[in-house]
């Protein structure tokens, strides 16, 4: 399955692009998307193990699957305030 | 009352927009733009938000400070885009009965919107170079 994910700060910079797309096996997890990420994008791999994922708006664990259609966002620890 | 915003904050509206007679205590938090960390000048601070999260979050947070609190009203505002220095990037006012709850609700506000919200700070930096803050991750200067 093909999943659009959102990238933010430091990871948005390293990949070079706002959004990019992954093809991912069903029933893939939130760990696979991280393995894949790195793997498709070198630069984000040093960054990999501090990026936090989000879907649908909320914070997702590594064991959380993905849905096709869920909104994917991908971001190094935030900065706020 | 939760927003992310491009323009100015009016701080002291958004500290008049919490009072009510029902408070006997306001407490107002701003994060402003410091020009030295660790020996570093700053110019100027870039402010961006994953938008959609970061005004859920900041409404889970506001819901979750009235479940603990007393309080009367909270209102939070934050800054995204360019900042120089002295700029206000954040406001958090809250209004309560009394004020240790009013103080304890204020600081749990800012400091769980610190750690969860998805808002990032990007530094410029006085000799050039540009860097992403994130906190527990090795610093990667970069040079756009």
């Amino acid at each position: 399955m093909k999943v659009v994910v959102r990238l933010f700060a430091r990871a948005r910079d390293a990949a070079g692009a706002e959004r990019v797309t992954l093809d991912l096996p069903p029933e893939s997890r939130v760990g696979d998307l991280r393995t894949a990420l790195a793997a498709d994008f070198p630069k984000l791999a040093p960054l990999a193990p501090s990026l936090l994922v989000a879907v649908g708006n909320d914070y997702a664990g590594d064991q959380a699957i993905l849905g096709e259609d869920a909104e994917i966002a991908c971001f190094p620890p935030v900065s706020g305030g | 009352m939760i927003q992310l915003t491009s323009d100015p904050i009016d701080y002291a509206k958004l500290t008049e927009s919490v009072r009510s007679t029902a408070s006997g205590a306001v407490v107002l938090f701003l994060g402003t733009v410091r020009e030295m960390t660790d020996g570093r000048q700053t110019l100027a601070l870039d402010y961006d938000a994953y938008t959609p999260m970061a005004e859920t979050k900041l409404q889970e947070l506001e819901n979750e400070a009235h479940a603990r609190w007393p309080i009367d009203q909270i209102a939070i505002v934050h800054r995204t885009g360019r900042l120089k220095l002295g700029e206000v990037s954040v406001a958090v006012a809250v209004s309560c009965p009394h004020r240790q709850e009013a103080f304890e609700a204020a600081r749990f506000l800012i400091d769980t919107l610190k750690a969860t919200v998805p808002i990032w700070k990007k530094e410029n930096w006085s000799d050039g170079t540009t860097e992403w803050v994130h906190p527990g991750v090795e610093p990667a200067a970069e040079s756009d």
